[in-house]
């Protein structure tokens, strides 16, 4: 029985109440706007669900805390900005490769360095993927609204526990600042992590994957399993190995738990692609713009279509993939609120197989839905 | 129980250099956990990186070795989401008091019940022998070839000032001591420093005439001395002894009764009457 009831909402709290809703019961972090409402809000409603919440000494701190909460069973998040989530960076990778699960939130502002803090752009997108050192998986949600913020929240809980791994929100200073009147579900599925099955016992090898899943059951710290935890390169007992063997087989292991799966957790959204000769490839509140720039160029004859990857990485293969293969794609547009960073990922996979051209802004300011029409029509009228 | 028991003897011979006493420390602090009488299994030991952080991956307990300067971080996020469990940190003089510094005054300042246990060597081993912020003005180091001219820091008189509620130093000569004083730090209901001077004949004592371990640990007993009740002076760098024993208020258990126990019972009161965004996470 539905009792579905409309709450305004900023996107901020929607993303603090959605992380409430998955079960989180431990948030650790450093005020940085945009961000701070996230830390406000969990400060606020997490004890009142048993749970706790600090403020930490700096943004380091904040995911070493949280990582360390995760490790006791606690589902766990952070939220930060760009200088925070440069700073996080190094932790990023010692949660990978200790396969911790922990969701980190990135509200993307200008940058570099400082650069505006209370004004939106979309300049860490490959800092997501490519951040912290070494080979890792990457899983980045992105919400375009106020209800993703709560719902892709939830997805990136769901995930985390799923994978065992560090998963990322990363959206704009416009979505995390808005206010929506957002209609939630009664129910949300969740996902807890699978815990060992086995007792503690001498046998008990902490990095054992699932074969199927490759991912190793996790067992919380404090029942009696006495394991290691390390950043190190480590065999399945979780120990240390210099073994160039076992490192490879770690490495393509994590890279894989993903990679294998990436298929079915492509999460878009399409505009009038049925048809559509000149696809713009959106996210975040760019996707916002694009959507009225592909109303009004359709009210000018032009078959303009929108793809809004909701799952930034895995980058969505399939999806791009069919839309080349059952359209007449004449060109693909990539409007971002920075010099140029998830068109290389579209002009990899599209491979030549299409014109890919990059729409830039870097002032600070929301897109204009004509900043994207006008470089299309220029495109479409040659 | 024999020291052995609490070690994974599967994982020696350790990595540590013959005549490092790190595992002389480890062995003290193994003593002191049984003394303590604390559940192993409701135990967490938690170290940064550096040979003394290290230890935790030969001692059989839920053992966390985090990134470089990062122990107190993580261990605060273990305290903080399971406050049953105790946590005992094993960190380096670098790891401890140059990265990870500004994590060692907060954990003070907060007086979460954590033990922190500094292996002090007074130099970055690891590496091959850099100076740390411990290593005593004068002395030789990789990176200081013509003699350190960086002032080390008193950790005793930092933890002191940034709050912690029991500080101690003791050294690897000194073994039956520094085991009081660990034992003490964990039964203490707060934040715990212990700073444990410890030798590294390879990286520190080669540069400054001290390869032999034998050298290293006169060096010890010649340079410190027993803290004494009303004296004004020492004559020896190292003062040994219990600085701060007192009791204050815990983080953890601070947080439960101020916070949680009070907003949990209003809300299981009055569940409805905060506002409509509480809807959203019911």
């Amino acid at each position: 029985m539905s009792k579905q009831q409309a709450v305004l909402m900023q996107g901020n709290e929607a993303c603090a109440l959605g992380a409430i809703r998955a079960g989180m019961t431990f948030y650790s972090g450093y005020p940085i706007t945009p961000s701070s409402e996230i830390a406000e809000e969990c400060s606020i409603h997490l004890p009142k669900h048993g749970g706790r919440f600090i403020q930490m000494e700096d943004e380091i701190a904040g995911m070493a805390a949280a990582l360390g909460g995760a490790l006791t069973g606690a589902k766990v998040m952070t939220a930060t900005s760009g200088p925070g989530f440069s700073l996080k960076q190094e932790l990023i990778g010692y949660g990978m490769i200790a396969e911790i699960p922990c969701v980190l939130v990135n509200i993307m502002r200008m940058g570099p360095s400082t650069g505006l803090p209370t004004s939106p752009a979309q300049g860490d997108v490959m800092q997501a993927k490519w951040g912290t050192h070494g080979d890792h998986p990457v899983i980045c949600l992105c919400p375009t609204s106020v209800k993703e913020m709560y719902e892709l929240t939830i997805e990136a809980f769901n995930l985390a526990e799923r994978f065992r791994t560090v998963v990322m929100v990363l959206t704009d200073e416009v979505i995390a600042h808005m206010r929506e009147g957002v209609l939630l579900k009664d129910d949300y599925p969740l996902v807890h992590r699978k815990r060992p099955v086995d007792p503690p016992g001498p046998d008990f090898l902490p990095y054992k994957a699932d074969p199927e899943t490759l991912v190793p059951p996790m067992a919380d710290y404090g029942q009696g399993y006495r394991y290691h935890t390390t950043g190190l390169a480590h065999t399945e007992n979780g120990f240390p190995s210099n073994s160039p063997r076992i490192n490879e087989a770690l490495i393509k292991r994590i890279c894989e738990k993903v990679d294998k799966f990436a298929h079915e957790l492509e999460m878009n959204e399409f505009v009038d692609t049925d048809d559509c000769e000149h696809l713009i490839i959106a996210y975040a509140a760019t996707a916002r713009a694009a959507k009225f720039t592909v109303r009004e160029l359709r009210e000018k004859g032009v078959k303009a279509g929108l793809m809004i990857p909701k799952m930034l990485w895995p980058f969505p293969k399939n999806a791009l993939n069919e839309l080349l293969s059952k359209n007449n794609l004449k060109s693909i547009f990539v409007p971002e609120m920075n010099m140029g960073q998830y068109v290389h990922a579209v002009r990899e996979e599209v491979a030549g197989r299409c014109p890919v051209y990059h729409i830039d802004d870097v002032s600070g300011e929301l897109f204009g839905p004509h900043t994207i029409g006008n470089k299309i029509m220029e495109v479409a009228s040659k | 129980m024999t020291t052995l028991d609490y070690l994974r003897q599967d994982k020696l011979p350790h990595i540590w250099c013959a005549g490092c006493t790190n595992g002389a420390i480890t062995s003290a602090v193994i003593r002191a956990i049984e003394n303590s009488g604390i559940d192993r299994d409701k135990t967490v030991i938690v170290s940064g990186i550096g040979c003394s952080s290290r230890a935790p991956g030969y001692m059989d307990f839920d053992t966390l070795h985090t990134a470089h300067g990062r122990a107190l971080a993580f261990a605060t996020g273990v305290k903080m989401a399971n406050p049953e469990l105790n946590v005992i940190i094993i960190s380096g003089d670098g790891d401890a008091a140059a990265i990870g510094g500004n994590h060692l005054i907060h954990a003070c300042r907060r007086n979460i019940d954590m033990t922190l246990i500094v292996i002090n060597n007074c130099i970055y081993g690891m590496t091959a022998g850099q100076y740390s912020p411990l290593t005593p003005t004068g002395a030789f180091a990789t990176t200081a070839t013509y003699g350190n001219v960086d002032r080390a820091f008193d950790l005793v008189e930092l933890s002191k000032g940034s709050g912690a509620t029991y500080v101690a130093r003791s050294t690897a000569y000194h073994a039956p001591q520094l085991q009081r004083y660990v034992e003490a730090g964990i039964k203490n209901k707060g934040f715990s420093v212990v700073e444990a001077i410890s030798t590294c004949p390879t990286y520190f004592g080669r540069r400054n005439a001290m390869a032999d371990p034998v050298k290293m640990m006169e060096w010890l007993k010649d340079n410190s001395e027993n803290k004494r009740d009303g004296a004004a002076e020492y004559t020896k760098p190292y003062v040994l002894g219990e600085f701060v024993n007192k009791t204050e208020a815990e983080y953890t258990a601070a947080y439960d009764r101020e916070i949680l126990a009070k907003v949990m019972l209003k809300h299981a009161r009055h569940p409805g009457d905060q506002g409509q965004e509480e809807r959203g996470a019911e």
